[in-house]
């Protein structure tokens, strides 16, 4: 598969704006301005990118806490996004959610549940819909290696195999569910195994390659749109932060860390930019200079932005209100 | 008007919105080819087709996760319990993905959860719960429970029109046992709005479910002996009509809450503490909650009758109230 320029360049273009976006938060979290916790995706960046740019227009993304690279893509904007973590009423949910807990349907985007792989089939819900009405689109699900163990990712990918459904569920196996490893989450070797049961192939991929993980999600994603039904893609990458931005990680070997620092997914794709003459360092910092006005914008916008009133908590518990006499 | 059964007023409350509807599908275990546990669906495979009439796999959390999904993106699936008991498997995405949708992102989530509820079936504590109170206390559903073949079948057309998830109690005890006469022409009973059964002036019994038609076996009784007894049939649980349990409070200031659901911390409870916060001067006596008993619901008819309120509960309840 092909990509072309433009479309690398906008990987690299997204990938920086994910991680300079949560950075910016992690700092301001640690300076006491995040009203509630920071849950970022370093390290692992190129999951969301990779699979949020594969996505066409008319689809559907169920993400998770650790998709930041997909609300941005889908056209989420870091100034809304910024907003959300401070609890203004510009904020993506207008302060009713903070954080990583965006929706926003204008954009393809169903809201994410702390309950971990609930996305799942709610993802394919959207996808039964799709293939109810014969429409050409795809829903997509993800959730981290903690996650595949609840009984809504078994009942997610099951049902969607069982009518293949055009959807595709991405894992971004991080190694950790929160303080617990891996040996003791599951006792496979691949998460990927999981999926065998529920009759679902599977890739496994270098979750920390943003080309690696787009080509595996479009590939899914066409098999899906044609009727072939789902994929499972693992990608295998390192969460290189605490669970939150609270948590100092301490249990995690240092050596590991060590390990996956020198493959980190912007350092990969700019030595493959520059290896593949794709593109000259100075055009990868005038991308950066543009995220980083991006981002000051962000900032700014938030500063200037209202809080909610006490009583717009009180607002919105309904679509359809009772009439009242 | 026609007569039918209650059974068969939620079938052409379904058939009926499904042909005005194509987004409206159903999706549940074993209601596609076979018809449904309670045959509700019979017919429908074969005139909807296997896409608009889902047989889905035993998982309760990922097909009304489904039908979550489904609603976000435009239809309006109708989630078919095979028992209400079972619907404790999907607690989470209705209590935390379904619930929470429109408060926490805008996003709107129209499904429907169909649950046969309740006892007297001898179905034991596994097929006779009332599941109404476990989503109680959860902002964001609506929840409402028919006692006639009338409202079954106008509440649920309006619960599939709703924008909201709607917890939709249908009792299998009225299922073939209660008849009404149903007008020919498209109609729906509005949610949030319950409804006087029996004018009267001495005592109101707020209650809904199968334990309207109790209710008024007892009020029957008591009319021999000279007592006049309202009833309200508060039909939609979540939100409760406080204007009508608040008129009729204010009418005869003597009140009994009565519903087949356990006692502690149910529907009868919340009642009759609104009742007290607001309607403290109207009342001349205690409000007397009957309610089953607080245990699982037991197999031998026995104990079920001993648990499940009956109609000399309720004449005891109201001669005490008289008293005052």
């Amino acid at each position: 598969m092909d990509i072309k320029r433009e479309d690398l360049l906008q990987l690299y273009y997204y990938l920086k704006l994910t991680r300079r976006l949560e950075d910016r938060v992690t700092s301001l979290y640690h300076q006491g301005k995040i009203l509630g916790g920071a849950w970022t995706s370093n390290g692992t960046e190129a999951v969301s990118v990779g699979y949020g740019y594969a996505l066409e227009r008319n689809d559907i993304a169920a993400p998770y806490f650790r998709d930041m690279g997909v609300f941005l893509i889908r056209g989420i904007s870091a100034k809304r996004i910024m907003a959300q973590y401070f609890g203004k009423k510009t904020g993506v949910t207008g302060g009713k959610e903070g954080n990583v807990h965006i929706g926003d349907l204008n954009f393809g985007v169903i809201g994410f549940p702390s309950h971990l792989a609930d996305n799942y089939p709610v993802g394919a819900g959207a996808a039964l819909a799709f293939k109810i009405r014969g429409e050409k689109r795809i829903a997509v699900a993800c959730t981290g290696d903690g996650g595949t163990s609840r009984g809504d990712f078994h009942e997610g990918m099951n049902f969607a195999a069982a009518r293949k459904l055009p959807m595709v569920f991405i894992c971004n196996n991080n190694q950790y569910a929160y303080s617990t490893p891996l040996r003791l989450q599951m006792n496979i070797k691949d998460i990927a195994e999981r999926a065998l049961a529920y009759g679902i192939p599977s890739k496994i991929v270098d979750g920390n390659n943003v080309v690696e993980v787009y080509k595996a999600a479009k590939e899914a994603y066409e098999i899906a749109r044609n009727g072939g039904g789902p994929t499972f893609i693992e990608c295998k990458t390192m969460r290189m932060h605490g669970h939150s931005e609270h948590d100092s990680a301490k249990y995690v070997p240092r050596e590991l860390l060590e390990a996956w620092k020198k493959k980190d997914p912007i350092l990969n794709m700019e030595k493959y930019l520059w290896e593949n003459s794709i593109a000259k360092k100075e055009e990868l910092d005038g991308i950066d200079s543009r995220v980083k006005k991006e981002i000051e914008e962000a900032e700014a916008f938030t500063e200037q932005s209202p809080y909610p009133e006490p009583e717009d908590g009180l607002k919105g518990l309904y679509a359809t209100p009772i009439a009242e006499e | 008007m026609r007569e039918i059964t209650y059974l068969e007023a939620i079938k052409e409350a379904l058939d009926e919105e499904m042909t005005r509807d194509p987004g409206v599908f159903i999706l549940g275990e074993d209601v596609g080819v076979y018809g449904g546990a309670f045959r509700v669906t019979e017919g429908f495979y074969e005139k909807y087709g296997e896409w608009r009439i889902l047989d889905t796999p035993l998982s309760e959390s990922g097909f009304t996760g489904a039908a979550i999904g489904a609603a976000l993106v435009g239809m309006r699936p109708v989630v078919e319990m095979q028992f209400a008991d079972f619907i404790s498997c999907a607690f989470d995405q209705l209590v935390n993905v379904a619930a929470k949708n429109h408060y926490r992102w805008g996003a709107a989530t129209p499904i429907v959860v169909r649950a046969p509820y309740g006892g007297n079936i001898h179905g034991g504590a596994f097929h006779s719960q009332c599941i109404e109170g476990f989503f109680f206390n959860v902002p964001g559903l609506k929840i409402v429970a028919p006692s006639t073949a009338y409202d079954a079948k106008g509440l649920l057309k309006a619960a599939i029109r709703d924008n909201d998830p709607v917890i939709y109690c249908e009792h299998k005890y009225l299922y073939r046992r209660i008849k009404d006469s149903i007008p020919d022409e498209d109609y729906i009973v509005p949610i949030g709005k319950a409804r006087i059964v029996l004018e009267g002036k001495d005592v109101s019994i707020i209650t809904y479910g199968a334990m309207v038609h109790t209710a008024l076996e007892a009020a029957q009784k008591l009319k021999e002996s000279g007592v006049s007894v309202e009833i309200v049939d508060l039909r939609t649980i979540l939100p409760l009509d406080k204007k009508a349990i608040f008129n009729t409070v204010n009418k005869t200031n003597k009140v009994v809450v009565l519903h087949e659901q356990t006692k502690t911390g149910g529907v009868g409870a919340e009642v009759s503490s609104l009742i007290t916060e607001y309607c403290f001067d109207y009342l001349d006596g205690p409000i007397i909650r009957i309610a089953a008993q607080d245990t699982p619901v037991p197999y031998s008819a026995q104990m079920e009758e001993a648990f499940i309120p009956q109609v000399k509960d309720i004449l005891s309840a109201v001669e005490k109230l008289i008293r005052y």
